[in-house]
């Protein structure tokens, strides 16, 4: 690994102000895919300004809101009372990605910033649009069971590996952020990005800002809700799809409903037109069926994901059907 | 022993790796002065001026760090790209922890860091700057095996041994925070340790055994 500097931050303003002086500065929190990345020669920071001492663990209800520190660890987060109780769809989601160790370590501010686990992104001898800009895509015609069914370009087919941020999208979260232009709020289908021509952009995020906290609003979807993930083995492997699946029931009624997918874009993928199309209809497999149906009419697979557009509508309607209590 | 291991510096292994790391240090030294130059010229070129090579190159080489390693307080200068785990094994010959991968996908190097289990080949260990480090070398107390340590030689828990002691620090820690009350739970919990030899379901009822017995983990 190349050599780096290395310097700990004691507060968010110091911590901005490192990167904001330094173009090849970077920050780290929990390491658990920073240092796997420079590890293999992704990603060489010449400086690492550490944030793990700035005073953003808390987890804590807001007005209107539960309020979760960027600092906060993943299995703090999923471990935690609050969260169990008001977001539970949120813990199960936190609680199927990685491992016990690797969320004893990973961050929810570095669980956003996670970047695609593509092996042509992590093998340096192949090309990689998001790694190298301009080398083409390793996985438009390769090896490409892992890769995007939803929102892809021509310059990346990849997905974005969280689990969180599945949850995360169908709670619609915000992120709050401060940079060297003071504070923002981001919200979280604006967080992260389609691919585009600029794969090599994951985020929003501007240079130099830095996650304070993710804002969960209150919300009706913590009795019938399921995260769904399907992976080549029973835990800690990254989701072929998952699902995040929440309903708002007024008896076997749907008054609205939540839906979003991990393993099928390049960002957490909600299912707008199919959330919209539930409201109002009964909680019923068909009324699931249709629904999903119409989400996936956009989709469109490549010669080793193809799998991915029967399993997606199965997989969501499962979801749907033990969120509801029918399964 | 481990603490004996951890000064002992005059075995011929550490007298090669001493000498390795001086010719590798002057080797830094010059190429991390080049590097300050091209950075900050003014303030390197006077402290090259009056023979401040050495603290300048220490700087950029080396950052100080204090642990406490089962049990004992140690006081280190280690380079920032060293991982928690290149630590104990190279450099404090605390070489229980074993590499697997080195990326965090076979839960070999699993050791406790305030009482929490983590990977420590994913962890540089300036990063755990003031934390207690538990290795599987800081389990046993005295000639004394920890109970999970006796239940897996009771249930062989293990074939060839090289993901054990990874596999007894992370069942350690899944007792301890409350995920070992069923076989499933266990099995779920205890993922992020890979064995090869296919150990699982003695490694399961090792842990069902200590969990069941009660006894202080």
């Amino acid at each position: 690994m190349n050599q780096f500097q290395y310097v700990r931050a004691a507060k968010p303003k110091a911590a901005i102000e490192a990167l904001a002086k330094d173009p090849a500065a970077m920050f780290i929190a929990g390491g658990t895919n920073m240092i796997d990345l420079m590890k293999r020669g992704v990603m060489a920071p010449e400086k690492l300004v550490d944030i793990n001492k700035l005073p953003l663990r808390k987890i804590g209800k807001e007005r209107k809101s539960i309020s979760i520190g960027a600092l906060a660890l993943n299995s703090a987060v999923a471990e935690d009372k609050l969260v169990q109780e008001k977001l539970p769809l949120l813990a199960q989601a936190l609680n199927a990605g990685a491992s016990a160790q690797l969320r004893n370590m990973a961050t929810v501010g570095g669980n956003l910033m996670q970047r695609t686990r593509c092996p042509y992104f992590y093998d340096t001898a192949m090309p990689c649009n998001k790694r190298e800009p301009g080398t083409g895509c390793g996985a438009l015609e390769g090896h490409n069971r892992m890769h995007a069914i939803f929102g892809h370009s021509e310059k990346c087919i990849a997905t974005n590996p969280s689990d969180m941020s599945v949850a995360l999208a169908a709670l619609e979260a915000t992120v709050r952020v401060s940079g060297p232009k003071g504070e923002r709020t981001i919200r979280f289908d604006d967080f992260h990005r389609l691919p585009g021509n600029n794969p090599e952009v994951d985020t929003n995020l501007q240079r130099g800002e830095l996650i304070l906290s993710v804002e969960v609003p209150d919300n009706p979807y913590h009795k019938h809700l399921h995260y769904l993930k399907i992976r080549e083995r029973a835990s800690y492997a990254f989701a072929l799809v998952s699902v995040a699946a929440a309903l708002d029931l007024d008896g076997n009624t749907i008054k609205s409903a939540r839906l979003a997918m991990g393993g099928v874009a390049h960002k957490p993928w909600r299912l707008f037109e199919a959330e919209k199309m539930l409201a109002g209809k009964p909680a019923t497999e068909a009324t699931f069926r249709q629904a999903v149906e119409a989400a996936f009419q956009g989709a469109k697979a490549f010669e080793h994901n193809a799998f991915k557009l029967k399993m997606g509508p199965n997989v969501v309607v499962q979801a749907l059907k033990t969120a509801a209590g029918i399964a | 022993m481990a603490e004996e291991k951890a000064c002992n510096a005059s075995s011929p292994d550490a007298e090669a790796n001493r000498q390795h790391n001086e010719a590798r240090r002057d080797f830094l030294k010059q190429s991390s002065i080049l590097t300050a130059l091209a950075l900050a010229p003014a303030t390197v070129l006077k402290a090259a001026d009056s023979k401040w090579d050495e603290k300048v190159a220490e700087k950029f080489e080396k950052v100080p760090l204090t642990l406490e390693i089962n049990g004992k307080k140690v006081q280190l200068s280690v380079e920032p790209r060293v991982t928690l785990l290149d630590l104990l094994r190279e450099q404090l010959d605390l070489t229980g922890t074993k590499k697997g991968c080195d990326y965090g996908q076979c839960g070999a190097c699993t050791v406790h860091s305030d009482g929490e289990r983590i990977n420590a080949c994913l962890t540089f260990a300036v990063m755990q700057e003031g934390k207690k480090i538990t290795t599987i070398e800081g389990l046993a107390d005295g000639e004394k095996l920890h109970p999970m340590q006796e239940a897996f030689v009771k249930h062989d828990g293990f074939q060839c041994g090289y993901c054990t002691p990874g596999q007894i620090m992370s069942a350690v820690a899944c007792i301890r925070e409350g995920h070992a009350n069923s076989e499933d739970e266990i099995r779920e919990y205890m993922s992020g340790n890979i064995c090869r030899c296919g150990a699982y379901s003695n490694i399961v009822n090792a842990i069902t055994e200590v969990k069941n017995g009660g006894q202080k983990v």
